[in-house]
């Protein structure tokens, strides 16, 4: 039984798609932002398996997924500070009744 | 290449990790998904570990399962009418949606297998470099990328500033 380079890219692309069924199928702009952060974790894990076993003396890939760690908690900061305003002001947190900008 | 008991516990990781990120994909508790986020980021954090990045997995612990599932699960308390079952979580285009998830997955990991026969990723000879490297990180990111280091602390400033304007009450 071995594991390398292919599986944990597959893995990767699995966790990738349930997160972008995850974002398409919500209603509940939290739930959607729970999805986004799977597929930020399925980049974070590509990154990583491309940083061991493509250039294993260096370790540009792993700083670059410290960015991306960094940049996903500021979305989550202010994509849920959006979330609570919208809720405070329609009492609720489905995001196909926020259609006041449609016409 | 991960050999024997090591490919068992990759097996076991993975299959927990998919399992959960279903669950957050489709529970119809919202709660329930959130700690079953959880569990999908310490299987990262694992994952991480099995790459022989643990600073990445200590930091993984750190922010995501510390900090960024915290702010959900208090989004979620604040926000979902968690009693009320008869609310639906997912909207009409389930189907589509599975359709295009499944092609994805297909097509990606096809692209792969198709893209490793011809040779195409340059793949090192022995990526087994061992002991710790979190000092090495350190050095890079105090040297080479101390750019982006001071761009991403700004942003993270204004980042919170701006949830605290957006989410502070109008007077």
């Amino acid at each position: 039984m071995q594991v390398g380079f292919t599986h944990f890219l597959a893995l990767a692309a699995i966790l990738f798609g349930i997160g972008l069924y995850g974002v398409l199928t919500r209603r509940n702009a939290i739930g959607i932002l729970m999805c986004v952060e799977l597929m930020f974790n399925a980049v974070n894990i590509n990154f990583i398996t491309f940083a061991k076993f493509i250039t294993p003396d260096k370790l540009i890939g792993q700083v670059f997924a410290i960015f991306v760690i960094v940049i996903a908690a500021a979305e989550a900061t202010v994509g849920l500070a959006i979330v609570i305003l919208i809720y405070r002001n329609f009492r609720d947190v489905f995001v196909d009744k926020m259609n006041i900008m449609k016409w | 290449m991960l050999e024997g008991s090591v490919a068992f516990i990759f097996y076991i990781i993975a299959f927990a990790m998919i399992l959960a990120a279903i669950g957050v994909a489709t529970l119809k508790n919202i709660f329930h998904a959130a700690l079953l986020l959880v569990l999908t980021l310490f299987c990262v954090a694992a994952l991480y570990i099995l790459l022989s990045a643990e600073f990445l997995a200590a930091v993984q612990v750190l922010i995501y399962v510390g900090a960024v599932s915290v702010l959900l699960i208090f989004a979620v308390m604040l926000t979902a009418q968690l009693t009320n079952y008869n609310i639906k979580q997912s909207n009409e285009q389930s189907l589509p949606a599975l359709l295009i998830a499944v092609c994805f997955i297909v097509v990606v990991i096809f692209a792969i297998v198709t893209n490793l026969k011809v040779g195409g990723f340059p793949l090192a000879e022995n990526p087994e470099v061992g002991g710790s490297n979190t000092a090495e990180i350190g050095k890079l990111l105090m040297r080479d990328f101390i750019l982006p280091f001071e761009v991403v602390s700004i942003l993270l400033l204004a980042a919170l500033i701006g949830a605290i304007v957006i989410a502070k009450k109008d007077e």
